[in-house]
């Protein structure tokens, strides 16, 4: 009879929906139906056991072919070519469990590697802004029993989390809340009329490139000044009306995206948005949050932080302290400027993501994809090992975009033969320790769970 | 004074670390002892004469000593770094840091910088011949204590971020510079005498600006309160006075609240209404 598992983790986006139900077949090996996941998670679930899934590594060849290789060899080649090359790059883990970014942690300090991960091309400003002037957040939790006012500024859930606003920001009824969205005013700041802008109460269609610009005029505004009679494309009497709509609030949420993060002036967007926020604890309550896309990517930042002291942009290959510097460290200025010789993606498509210019100068390096999919990354790489599926065919902690930890659940067996990312590299760091003829120094004893016990309750 | 001259003769395949290049290091150690020093390229450690040939003679203390480097060091990071005295002269470009953490003497680059140059400076003089990119003068990420000292005088154009959390000291940018200047500054000086984009002063607290150019996007955070003449670089100029960032916190003087204070010249053609 066919099972359902309930309380399944999406490993999809930032929101990372935890009430998944997935109904399985008779023997855990195929998936049949999944129930309240957004159209995105569904297709990741059955995407697991479609056919074309890759479960073997290959590895290109002279002619420029892929020929299939085994495990222990694209281990050995991976190890190789991390110790051979004088500053490897390992970037990704957007779509990784926890324990699989603390196994590569411990590879990358054995490679002298820098440790990068997708925030780097994504909210890797907002933690800048977060080391200059704090993070005044809270849980998503709190947001759908408290927030009367949500700004959702340079983001659009609607498309890129889509299941957040039901979920937690704009429709659902909470403690403080109990008439959902009619209890709550919704102030979108997109320059396009986006399908949340659509959705909000009030629309600052702000001119491009001049959200920084703005944020000064609210903070301007909200310490009793003047502000010029029109800003960043808006009107003052616009400006003035929604200031007054977040003073006027009982708790005001400040969601920012890519439009603060990736426009002109980057961490300063996001430094000056938390200065707003702080300015508005003066008169009320508010909170600020990030939409982190993956629904892991909250997790590099965790993990590395315990394990490196930094989330991003690590540079490990002083070999006796770890140094971070974006824009010196990060991976499209490392890629950019030639400053590394050997790439590994992890859990991410580099080939999609990065400039075509970066891709360039890493191709000239040895150029390894570890990820479940075929992307355009692994197309181009020299050495493409697939992995089990976090989330559908491993368990882990994850980390939600709240900084939340879920535990994520398994709901059927991987592909025989294939290995988590965890135990990939746990097993090139042991390789990389036998090739160096070096005790291994962090002592893991976890056993990895055979690939082909099933693990569903 | 004795001098120490450098030659690059090989380009690395990366970027080169060398923070040792600083006449505190050079001091009293012979060429050879000098050539032994140790470099990094990524995790391969190297010396310093693996890349450049070192003659001359160095001082007994780092005032004394004089490093002359004859080539181009555009792969080369850190040069000047944590220097207290002495000086270095740079025929041709440096990538990144230069001076950066630096608290005297002096650094000449007849050529272009890279980012972060004077990151974190405390005192002594940086003069760069060509353009530089972003971060000159700014605070490493996560400290509020940018720039406390010194002068650094670019003859180019700079990106954008210069004199983040500035504290003190003086950045004269000769020619034009994007978006961010003194973000969060609490004191110091930036003179601009080209043109800025956008940004100049956003969250400042206290600290003066001067732009002899055109300012494109003025904050609304600032307000007009007057007309002041000033003497910049020699020159008597009329300028605009603005105070801000009337959306930061400002402390308090005697009753009177502190401001920042942009002076954007009178002439100038900006589209800002007077």
């Amino acid at each position: 009879m066919p099972k359902l598992i309930t309380q399944v983790g999406c490993p999809y986006c930032g929101a990372a929906c935890d009430d998944l139900e997935i109904l399985v077949s008779d023997d855990g090996k195929k998936i049949l139906e999944t129930r309240n996941a957004c159209v995105i998670g569904s297709e990741i679930f059955h995407h697991a056991t479609s056919s074309n899934r890759l479960t073997r590594p290959r590895l290109r060849q002279p002619d420029g072919s892929f020929k299939e290789t085994t495990y222990e060899e694209a281990i050995d080649y991976t190890a190789k070519a991390l110790l051979h090359a004088k500053k490897p790059l390992i970037y990704g883990f957007g779509s990784t469990n926890c324990e699989g970014m603390s196994a590569v942690g411990r590879v990358s300090e054995k490679a002298g590697a820098v440790l990068d991960n997708c925030a780097s091309i994504c909210h890797g400003p907002s933690f800048l802004a977060i080391f200059d002037n704090g993070y005044p957040s809270c849980t998503l939790g709190e947001i759908k029993n408290r927030a009367d006012v949500v700004v959702f500024w340079g983001c659009n859930p609607m498309h890129a989390h889509p299941r957040h606003t039901s979920r937690y920001s704009i429709f659902p009824r909470g403690f403080f809340t109990n008439r959902g969205q009619k209890h709550r005013t919704v102030i979108c700041v997109d320059p396009r009329e986006t399908d949340t802008a659509k959705l909000a109460d009030h629309h600052l269609m702000v001119k491009q490139g001049h959200d920084y610009d703005l944020f000064d005029a609210f903070r301007t505004v909200l310490r009793g000044h003047d502000i010029p009679k029109e800003v960043a494309g808006i009107e003052k009497a616009r400006i003035l009306e929604a200031a007054e709509k977040m003073k006027n609030a009982r708790f005001v949420m400040i969601f920012f995206g890519m439009g603060c993060t990736h426009t002109d002036g980057r961490n300063h967007n996001v430094d000056i948005a938390i200065s707003l926020t702080r300015d508005l604890n003066d008169q009320t309550k508010a909170s600020i949050m990030a939409m982190r896309g993956h629904y892991n990517i909250a997790g590099p930042g965790q993990v590395w932080s315990w394990q490196f002291g930094f989330p991003y942009c690590i540079d490990l290959s002083k070999g006796t302290h770890a140094h971070m510097n974006p824009g010196e460290t990060s991976s499209v200025d490392l890629a950019m400027r030639d400053e590394v010789d050997c790439f590994v993606n992890v859990g991410t498509d580099a080939g999609a993501h990065f400039p075509i210019e970066a891709v360039k100068h890493l191709k000239n390096h040895p150029f390894i994809t570890v990820d479940p999919n075929i992307n355009m990354a692994s197309e181009i790489s020299d050495l493409h090992i697939p992995v089990r599926i976090v989330g559908v065919e491993e368990p882990g902690v994850v980390y939600r975009m709240d900084n939340v930890p879920i535990q994520f659940k398994k709901v059927i067996d991987g592909p025989e033969g294939v290995p988590s990312d965890e135990e990939l590299f746990d097993r090139v760091y042991l390789r990389m320790c036998e090739l160096t003829q070096t005790e291994p120094i962090w002592i893991h004893e976890k056993t990895h769970v055979p690939t082909t016990t099933s693990q569903v309750d | 004074m004795a001098t120490i001259t450098m030659k690059p003769f090989k380009t690395p395949e990366l970027f080169l670390e060398c923070s040792n290049i600083s006449p505190d290091v050079f001091a009293g150690k012979s060429p050879s002892e000098i050539s032994k020093l140790e470099v990094r390229e990524g995790k391969i450690r190297n010396e310093l004469g693996d890349f450049f040939e070192v003659t001359g003679t160095s001082g007994t203390t780092a005032e004394d000593t004089d490093i002359v480097i004859e080539g181009d060091c555009s792969r080369v990071k850190y040069i000047g770094m944590k220097m207290t005295a002495g000086s270095i002269t740079l025929n041709g470009n440096a990538d990144m840091y230069v001076g950066g953490w630096m608290k005297g003497g002096s650094i000449h680059v007849k050529g272009n910088v890279d980012s972060f140059c004077g990151i974190a400076m405390e005192g002594g003089e940086i003069q760069v011949d060509g353009d530089a990119q972003n971060y000159v003068g700014c605070a490493y990420r996560g400290d509020w204590r940018g720039m406390r000292g010194g002068t650094i005088h670019i003859h180019g154009s700079a990106g954008n971020d210069i004199g983040t959390f500035m504290l003190g000291g003086t950045i004269i940018i000769e020619k034009n510079a994007f978006i961010h200047v003194s973000t969060h500054a609490e004191g110091g000086t930036v003179i601009i005498k080209g043109d800025v984009q956008g940004r100049v002063g956003g969250q400042m607290v206290k600290g003066d600006i001067y732009v002899l150019g055109d300012v494109t996007y003025m904050l609304p955070g600032f307000k007009e309160i007057g007309q002041v003449d000033k003497t910049i670089a020699g020159q008597d100029i009329t300028f605009r006075h603005f105070i801000g960032d009337l959306g930061e916190r400002h402390p308090k003087k005697k009753g009177q609240e502190i401001y920042g204070n942009l002076f954007l010249r009178a002439s100038s053609p900006s589209g800002i209404p007077q």
